[in-house]
């Protein structure tokens, strides 16, 4: 294969594209990388599954001398002085970045909307959210625009966007994958993950950025990091549940979705079971809370001393904090940082805040318990299907409970693997995710390989 | 102070721990660099840096922990500790407020009414802030982030102390016990060490506490006997006109010998604390503690009541020896090489401390070794030397490498003991200070002590003052 014929190929794609998927897209930038791929293939030097690949990088992950914006004002113009270390990793291995892409503001929204930059529309109907807050890396990945693609995942960030836009993501265990150099939203909660058309090249996408970083303290030492071993066929004897919770209140046509896939995999030999999941409750509640008490924090330093946006004009500390913060945050994340901040306020703490932790120790040890009966959890990326562009924006309470199905997984930090299972009325894809335990990735990587092998899903 | 009154003192201590890097980061602490040169993406608060824990900020904090009789948690956290200053590159501080790595400790002290303990609540680690500098048109200020991200301990004690004296007792201690572990310098001018003062006053024999102060800015022991002076009686003056002392943090200006309300508990900051989610919970294995236990070097508490037992020295004489490790360590070198406790003792308090402070050094950077006080001593003590000339050889190996026994050779500083040679002098001196010799036969015995004078000044202080003293008598005597 040619990689710099490729690499312009996917060049002119982003070029001719319409759905508004990057930020950015620096052709001499990437050309560079092309010719030190080629000089690096000459000399032996890589040795993975994704040399010459193109990946677009969620506009939230560091890139040392490309703009990282975050979707915001605050950082419309931030070029920073050094990488990430999957982006470290990601070039080591023979990878060419390709572009940032587009995402709601600090990762805080459902639908990609929430972006100085405008919305991403779906690929599949343009007058459909791609999902969010990862939605420009995804929809990146469904327009052919990229192979494969990185984004972030705290409440669900890439699994619900993947399902809209019909493509794999994958969340990995909390402390697989180095944080340093995302820019945090909640630090305790998100995971950087890899999104592609199917499931062999995330898995390969995901094998090249895991593993422990002494950058990063929360990443884990972890033995069984060869994920792309778990790509084989068969599933029989598997025990997957699946939460009644997450199916009842669903849209009729993602909940007949889910029962159809749910046959599909007893027909590949799997024992399919539904099953009161209680953490259903209080799981957005508890994530909010912890998300945005978190997020207030994280932040606090986007303030105009160092870097980054600063107001014009002042006369006083005071004035410039507040000016430069009113006027560079969008309001759904001024609306977390204002409710992250409450509920660490004296007064409040132990009402909310630590609630939420003690919410979030209770929805641990209710899945310690679900995963001695069952080997995957089953459910929908999402209980809605794709809303209009315009539409789910304007009703925050709405949007964060559709974040119902995912935000479990991120309290607990379990891994999961999201994909397409249907189309809906519109021509939107909708999404199933597999849960599996910590550091059980192979388990779901096999279910869902054979699941994308077995069966034709449009057919 | 009234005597109807009694104080109630607790203190909280920032200590500037000296690990070569700082605590989150890899950056280095040298003080005094060219601003904003020590300085990385996580210390400047980048957007998408992560902090990681310096283990020796952790081996450092224990030490303390254990030297100060602390229980050490087997596992602690961070917490963060939230507000916007633009010295505060992350506006947050990285701070233990939850479960701080030592708990439950005490200090004793000496008072004038004996030993008393004073008990430490807790020690927790955290991280220093930037320096915003104010330039002079007032327009702008600029900030160097070289100190953000420098590692701190901060000891707070309970509130134990009822004068300014047993305050700087307890931080006098707590300053000798980090400088003995060599954690810090713990230089209170510099800002190594910093002092805040809790202090609240009530009638004598109440039980219930008063309304508190905090004062900070106490830059030296001076401000902070003065600041505690000032503000008992403040408070006092207060209760005494009917009025109520408010709870709030005050600012020492010690140029003016006053004090400043900084803020009020109204204004007092919420400062949101919450478990840090970027940093994993701190284990501190049985191990760890057992390995810093086994190092922990003899205490200056310790040392002077081996003073006071084995040599008698007073308090006073032990505590300009012991007042630091090295000091303390020069002394106890010099005494294994010489066996003479008291000569050196004399000399440290005498010389060593008057060439510190003409030099203004410290015991760290002098040339002059323990071998080479040891030796001076024995040549004093043989009468190979005069103690006037050793003090001007200590004087020249206080600041340059020398070989000692060349150097009194070269320069002919061995004693004279030559009573002809004398004699030669002394004749000459008489016969140049007849006035001298009449003075004397009239009966003015303290002419004699000019002409040893003299004789002493033409041997240029090497003459044996035995020797000349026998022989001027003889002379002057012998018409």
């Amino acid at each position: 294969m040619d990689i710099e014929k490729n690499i312009l190929a996917y060049l002119e794609n982003i070029k001719k594209s319409n759905i508004n998927a990057f930020i950015s897209c620096d052709e001499d930038y990437v050309m560079a990388q092309v010719s030190a791929v080629k000089k690096g293939i000459e000399e032996k030097r890589f040795t993975s599954k994704i040399v010459g690949m193109p990946i677009a990088i969620k506009d939230n992950i560091c890139t040392k001398g490309l703009k990282t914006t975050c979707a915001s004002k605050m950082l419309k113009d931030y070029v920073p002085s050094y990488s990430a270390t999957v982006i470290e990793r990601l070039i080591k291995a023979g990878a060419i970045i390709i572009g940032k892409t587009n995402m709601d503001e600090f990762a805080m929204g459902s639908t990609t909307e929430n972006s100085i930059f405008g919305a991403t529309k779906n690929p599949h109907n343009n007058e459909y959210v791609s999902g969010g807050s990862s939605g420009g890396s995804c929809a990146a990945v469904a327009a052919n625009l990229a192979v494969a693609a990185l984004g972030s995942d705290t409440g669900g960030s890439i699994r619900q966007p993947a399902g809209y836009c019909g493509v794999v993501g994958i969340k990995p265990t909390y402390g697989t994958v180095s944080r340093y150099g995302l820019i945090a939203y909640a630090s305790s909660l998100e995971q950087v993950g890899p999104i592609a058309t199917n499931v062999t090249d995330c898995v390969n996408v995901l094998e090249v950025i895991s593993g422990r970083d002494k950058k990063d303290s929360t990443t884990v030492n972890r033995s069984n990091l060869a994920f792309s071993k778990a790509l084989t066929l068969g599933i029989k004897g598997f025990k997957i549940g699946v939460p009644r919770q997450y199916i009842e209140d669903a849209d009729e046509e993602v909940k007949n979705a889910i029962l159809e896939t749910a046959k599909n995999f007893e027909k590949l030999g799997a024992v399919v079971e539904y099953f009161d999941l209680h953490a259903t409750d209080y799981a957005v509640a508890a994530y909010y809370i912890i998300a945005c008490a978190e997020a207030s924090s994280n932040l606090s330093r986007f303030d105009g001393v160092r870097y980054g946006y600063r107001t014009d004009k002042y006369d006083s500390l005071d004035e410039m904090y507040k000016k430069t913060r009113s006027e560079g945050f969008l309001d759904e994340t001024k609306r977390r940082i204002l409710l992250g901040t409450f509920v660490l306020s004296e007064g409040y703490y132990d009402a909310y805040y630590m609630k939420a932790m003690k919410a979030k120790a209770v929805i641990k040890e209710e899945f310690d318990r679900v995963f001695k009966q069952y080997d995957l959890i089953l459910a929908p990326t999402s209980p809605i299907k794709a809303s209009k562009i315009g539409e789910l924006i304007k009703d925050s309470v709405k949007m964060y409970l559709s974040d119902v199905c995912t935000v479990a997984t991120n309290l607990a930090g379990l891994p999961a693997i999201a994909m397409p299972c249907a189309k809906d009325s519109n021509n939107v894809p909708i999404g199933m995710q597999l849960i599996a335990d910590r550091f059980n990735e192979h388990k779901m990587i096999q279910a869902a390989y054979t699941f994308e092998k077995e069966r034709a899903i449009y057919e | 102070m009234s005597n109807a009154y009694e104080m109630v003192i607790g203190v909280e201590v920032h200590i500037e721990l000296s690990t070569k890097t700082k605590i989150f980061c890899s950056c280095a602490t040298t003080f005094g660099a060219k601003p904003n040169t020590q300085v990385c993406p996580v210390c400047m608060a980048l957007p998408g840096s992560l902090p990681v824990l310096n283990k020796k900020v952790l081996e450092y904090a224990t030490a303390v922990g254990i030297a100060t009789n602390c229980d050490i948690s087997s596992t602690c956290r961070f917490d963060r500790k939230n507000y916007f200053y633009p010295d505060n590159p992350q506006n947050y501080q990285i701070s233990q407020l939850y479960v701080p790595l030592c708990k439950n400790g005490f200090i004793d002290i000496d008072t004038k009414d004996g030993a008393k303990a004073i008990r430490i609540h807790e020690i927790h680690m955290e991280e220093d802030a930037g320096k915003l500098i104010h330039e002079e048109n007032g327009k702008c200020s600029v900030v160097d982030f070289n100190r953000a991200g420098v590692p701190l301990i901060e000891v707070v004690s309970k509130p134990d102390m009822s004068n300014a004296d047993e305050v700087i007792a307890f931080v006098e201690s707590l300053r000798l016990i980090a400088q003995y572990l060599e954690v810090s310098d713990c230089k209170l001018q510099e800002g190594s060490m910093r002092v805040d003062v809790n202090l609240s006053v009530r009638k004598k024999g109440e039980e219930a506490m008063g309304t508190r102060t905090e004062m900070k800015n106490l830059n030296s022991f001076r401000a902070i006997k003065r600041a505690i002076e000032h503000e008992s009686k403040r408070q006092i003056e207060l209760l005494e006109s009917g009025k109520n002392v408010l709870q709030e943090t005050r600012r020492w200006d010690d140029n003016v010998g006053n004090s400043f309300s900084m803020r009020s508990k109204e204004e007092a900051k919420d400062y949101r604390y919450f478990p840090e989610p970027d940093l994993p919970k701190v284990c501190v294995s049985k191990e760890l503690i057992m390995s810093i236990k086994a190092v922990q070097p003899e205490f200056a508490f310790t040392k002077a009541k081996r003073y006071k037992d084995e040599y008698g020295f007073s308090e006073e004489d032990i505590a300009i020896i012991t007042s630091t490790k090295q000091m303390a360590h020069f002394f106890e070198s010099t005494v294994a090489l010489s066996n003479k406790p008291r000569e050196v003792a004399n000399w440290i308090i005498g010389e060593m401390m008057r060439n510190l402070k003409d030099n203004s050094m410290e015991i760290e950077e002098i040339k002059l070794k323990p071998k080479q006080l040891a030796m001076l001593i024995e040549l004093i003590e043989e009468r190979k030397i005069n103690r006037g000339i050793a003090k001007e050889v200590f004087e020249k190996a206080f600041v340059e490498e020398i070989d000692l026994e060349n150097y009194i050779k070269s320069n002919n500083m061995l004693l004279v003991c030559d009573e002809e040679m004398l004699i030669k002098v002394i004749k000459e001196v008489i016969k140049n200070n007849p006035q001298s010799v009449e003075d004397y036969r009239a009966g003015k015995l303290k002419a004699k002590g000019y002409i040893v004078g003299q004789t002493m000044r033409m041997m240029k202080g090497t003459a044996d003052p035995e020797i000349v003293n026998n022989k001027v008598e003889e002379l002057l005597a012998a018409p």
